[in-house]
């Protein structure tokens, strides 16, 4: 059986949710996924207008192709609530929320959505759930945030927050949060879920933001968020594979078709072993190339 | 439905639009200003969604004044349906 | 009995005579005319002068200088527009003539902008009752667009201008030239000097055909200045002004990329386009307007032609800070300057040898033997307004008011091998993919892509180019499908109301008529 193509998640685009020029346009720059904002992008006394206004976006606004996921205000605050009876039965790709600290958190969540999506008729499988974790607390439980639910489908840090619940500088070279990023890298791994990285905030530092996204690529994030379109293309090129491992993986997977004809279990391609964790990250690497694999 | 104060959303950036009413007298109806740049090409489409969103909430009488810079309709009912809101004092969900 | 009217071959109706402007013929296809090898029209012959030896040319004021040419009702007076923004010469001269008592004045610069909005009330009492220009903006395109100008107004491109003086439709009676630096001969250039703004290229023609031109500078040189972009033997008279115009408004710094991440985007859709065309390889020509999207195209193609190490021809048209460092980088090997956009461009066409600055007969008059726009492979171009069948309106805006420029849009799209049009497939709330277009300048059989943030359209007569692209992973779409998505978002446009007098015509390159612009119901 065919596996379903996953989705990049290369770049995610944030879009302030009370800006209607930019929530009219979002669909058009690029991003793998857009990410409407009515949480921090969003000033207390606009709360409500904001709410209206995303609604009403994801009911009229054509996304195209972009996986379109909205950012709710915590359950603990008095906007939570309200933004989940309004967004939910819209079923946008996928809830993200912020702030997550732990699985009685989530249950909370999970339950109140499930209750409005049963007011609404609708599936409790469709719409995913992205778990920003944002404290010392939440990295600490991050393993079994990211294992609780099904419906939690991918693991987001945010980078700001975390530095200032640790009580220290968010510096460019990112040396406070680098535990948190790979204690989140791994507990996403570890459940088969995708890591996505926090923001580069300075958006006129072309160089500075391709770094930061090769390092994220090489540490295992499957995505960047980002705060401006202009941040789009150099995220999407940073974790697009380059034409070397294209080049090693299309010859790993025509090795493992060949050895898989010949009944061979394991095999070696220039004296490397290549076995079958080898082999998926190859078949994910030509996916996201988007190689047709018919052609290989 | 009844209006009890006045109330303000929206903003003056292009592509959204700036919706202040007050509530008027019964029986006073609908006085609607509304400037717009795009008023030449669009503006009974304006009137008209703002007319929705007062018909869908039930309201006679209300001062409106819009001032529009080119805001699509959807972004028009938003801003509409929110001022609405705020002059009900009703702010849906955020008392649990 | 004669026609009164015809229908030209994009459907509009055109009157066969406009009285002040006379007999108009339609537009017939944008090569029909040229096939025949020949201008038909016949071309008035320049004049030829004589001075006797160093009897001095220098008046000491404009007045002076306007009282040697014989001024006189009725004539016809020429500038060029290469000051933009900041010039001051074009409103000097004029408050001097108004303040002599002339009447009826033809008005022919190569362009007009916000500078000249003064000029309003000298059309008001009829000091001005006729304007030819490439483009019309502000108060001024208001005061057309509303009916004020006695007789229509002609829009005419860069190209066309040049054929329009051979013809003698634009029958130059004074020309007056501003210069950067020129000497007492009228040797004169834009190349340096305080007030510097590079190349002079539309002003060679009436220096060439006017019976009496003027070199108006503030910054009179020690003979010979060099080089002489307009050369003396053309020259009739010079004056020293304190002033030409403010500097900054007339070449701004350097050209900056634009920050908009909708242009941006648009920009990097066209590269896409151009890079995976045939026409990006060794040897490309290219040219790109000076703002917005289209700008930013050449950022992206800079990259892309050094990755690829692809080495091109040369740079056309108005020229920017950005084509020099292209040129300097050695990613083309000239450049041809017909008009410049920033300081820097200016020192560049002085030191530069590559850097050519070009007459606009020679960059796209197309009754000659060959200018250059008939070597471009690849123009990037902006619009107002298109259409579904691909015509661009770069003249009218939405409410129908002339606040635009025909420029060098009709020339080059003619010339190009791929002519693509960089625009958001709406503004603001206003549709700029339309079903009808309020006005046309430059015909949908000579724009080849139309690149907006939805989407990738291709001229369905361009056969090849979908063959090319068909493979690709490039968004491409019919026109009409676009027109029908940005019809959804932005609503329908209630069009706009004109009245049946004509304000304007908008003359194709050839001398033909593409268009007439109504005026608006007040």
């Amino acid at each position: 059986m065919a596996k379903a193509k996953r989705k990049n998640r290369r770049s995610m685009l944030y879009i302030p949710g009370n800006n209607p020029a930019m929530l009219q346009n979002g669909g058009v720059y690029g991003a793998d996924c857009v990410l409407l904002d009515l949480e921090d992008a969003v000033a207390l006394n606009q709360k409500d207008a904001a709410r209206i206004l995303v609604r009403n976006m994801l009911q009229n606004v054509d996304y195209y192709n972009c996986e379109v996921s909205v950012r709710v205000n915590h359950i603990s605050t008095p906007f939570g609530l309200a933004d989940l009876e309004e967004i939910v039965p819209l079923q946008p790709d996928a809830i993200r929320f912020p702030k997550t600290e732990s699985i009685q958190e989530l249950a909370e969540l999970i339950r109140i959505i499930e209750e409005i999506e049963d007011k609404h008729n609708l599936p409790h499988d469709k719409m995913k759930i992205h778990a920003m974790i944002e404290t010392a607390v939440g990295v600490q439980n991050v393993y079994q945030i990211a294992a609780y639910s099904k419906r939690v489908d991918a693991i987001t840090i945010g980078g700001q927050d975390l530095t200032a619940d640790m009580g220290i500088e968010k510096t460019k070279d990112n040396a406070g949060i680098d535990y948190a990023r790979k204690q989140i890298i791994m507990a996403a791994k570890a459940n088969g879920i995708d890591a996505i990285d926090t923001v580069f905030a300075d958006v006129d530092d072309e160089e500075g933001l391709r770094e930061e996204t090769l390092y994220a690529k090489k540490i295992g994030f499957s995505g960047k968020a980002v705060i401006n379109p202009r941040q789009i293309d150099i995220v999407n090129d940073a974790f697009m594979p380059t034409d070397e491992e294209i080049r090693k993986a299309s010859k790993i997977y025509r090795g493992w078709v060949k050895a898989k004809a010949e009944g061979l279990g394991v095999f070696a391609i220039d004296g490397k072993m290549i076995d079958a964790p080898v082999f998926a990250r190859a078949e994910r690497v030509l996916e996201i190339a988007n190689v047709d694999l018919n052609t290989l | 439905m009844k209006l009890i104060q006045s109330a303000q959303v929206g903003t003056f950036e292009s592509s959204d639009i700036m919706i202040l009413i007050d509530p008027a007298d019964m029986g006073t109806g609908r006085d609607i200003e509304l400037d717009s740049n795009v008023i030449l090409q669009y503006g009974d489409d304006i009137l008209q969604s703002i007319h929705k969103i007062l018909d869908k909430y039930e309201i006679a009488d209300v001062k409106m004044v819009a001032t529009d810079k080119g805001a699509l309709n959807h972004t028009i009912e938003a801003r509409v349906e929110a001022a609405l809101l705020r002059a009900m004092n009703i702010q849906k969900g955020t008392l649990l | 009995m004669s026609k009164t009217k015809y229908i030209n071959k994009i459907g509009i109706e055109i009157p066969a005579y406009i009285e002040g402007i006379g007999a108009l013929q339609p537009y017939s296809g944008s090569f029909t005319k040229l096939k025949k090898g020949i201008m038909e029209e016949p071309s008035i012959p320049p004049p030829n002068k004589s001075i006797l030896p160093h009897k001095s040319k220098l008046k000491k004021s404009i007045k002076r200088a306007i009282q040697a040419c014989n001024p006189h009702d009725g004539m016809t007076i020429s500038f060029h527009h290469h000051l933009r923004g900041g010039d001051a010469v074009l409103m000097q001269v004029m408050e001097v003539i108004a303040a002599m008592g002339i009447k009826d004045i033809t008005l022919a610069s190569s362009s007009l902008t916000s500078a000249h909005d003064g000029i309003v009330p000298m059309i008001m009492d009829e000091t001005i009752t006729g304007i030819f220009s490439s483009g019309v903006r502000g108060e001024l395109g208001l005061t057309i667009s509303h009916g004020h100008l006695k007789k229509p107004a002609v829009i005419h491109s860069h190209g066309g201008r040049v054929r329009g003086v051979h013809t003698g439709r634009i029958n130059i009676d004074i020309a007056v030239i501003a210069a950067s630096a020129s000497d007492e001969e009228g040797n004169a250039t834009g190349s340096h000097g305080p007030s510097a703004f590079g190349s002079l290229g539309y002003a060679c023609i009436d220096a060439r055909y006017a019976k009496n031109v003027i070199v108006v500078t503030d910054n009179l040189v020690e003979y010979p200045c060099i080089p002489p972009s307009i050369p003396q033997n053309f020259v009739d008279f010079v004056v020293k002004v304190d002033s030409i115009g403010d500097p900054k408004k007339i070449a701004t710094g350097t050209t900056r990329i634009t920050k908009s991440p909708l242009d941006l985007r648009i920009a990097k859709l066209a590269s896409e386009v151009i890079t995976k065309s045939n026409y990006f390889k060794d040897g490309i020509s290219f040219q790109v307007g000076a703002g917005g999207a289209s700008l930013a195209v050449a950022k992206f193609i800079r990259t892309a032609m050094k990755e690829k190490q692809i080495k091109g021809s040369f740079l056309l048209g108005g020229i920017t800070s950005y084509g020099v460092d292209m040129l300097n980088e050695g990613l083309f090997r000239a450049i041809f300057d017909v008009q410049s956009f920033d300081a820097a461009v200016s020192s560049s066409i002085l030191n530069n040898p590559n850097h050519v600055e070009i007459p606009a007969g020679y960059y796209a008059n197309p009754y000659n033997s060959g200018c250059v726009i008939n070597k471009l492979d690849v123009v990037v171009l902006g619009a107002l307004e298109i259409d579904t069948n691909f015509n661009v309106n770069v003249i009218t805006g939405s409410e129908g008011d002339i606040r635009g420029a025909s420029g060098g849009h009709s020339d080059t799209a003619a010339g190009a091998h791929m002519t693509v049009v960089v625009c958001p497939s709406f503004r603001g709330r206003i549709p700029i993919i339309k079903k009808k277009i309020n006005n046309v300048v430059t015909p949908g059989e000579t724009i080849d892509v139309v690149v907006t943030e939805r989407g990738i359209c291709i001229n369905p007569l361009r056969k090849d180019l979908l063959q090319q692209f068909a493979q690709s992973n490039l968004q491409i779409r019919t026109i009409e499908d676009l027109e029908e998505e940005v019809r959804g978002i932005c609503g329908e446009t209630k069009p706009v109301e004109y009245e049946d007098r004509i304000v304007a015509v908008v003359e194709y390159r050839d001398g033909t008529i593409i268009d007439v612009i109504k005026q608006i119901k007040e």
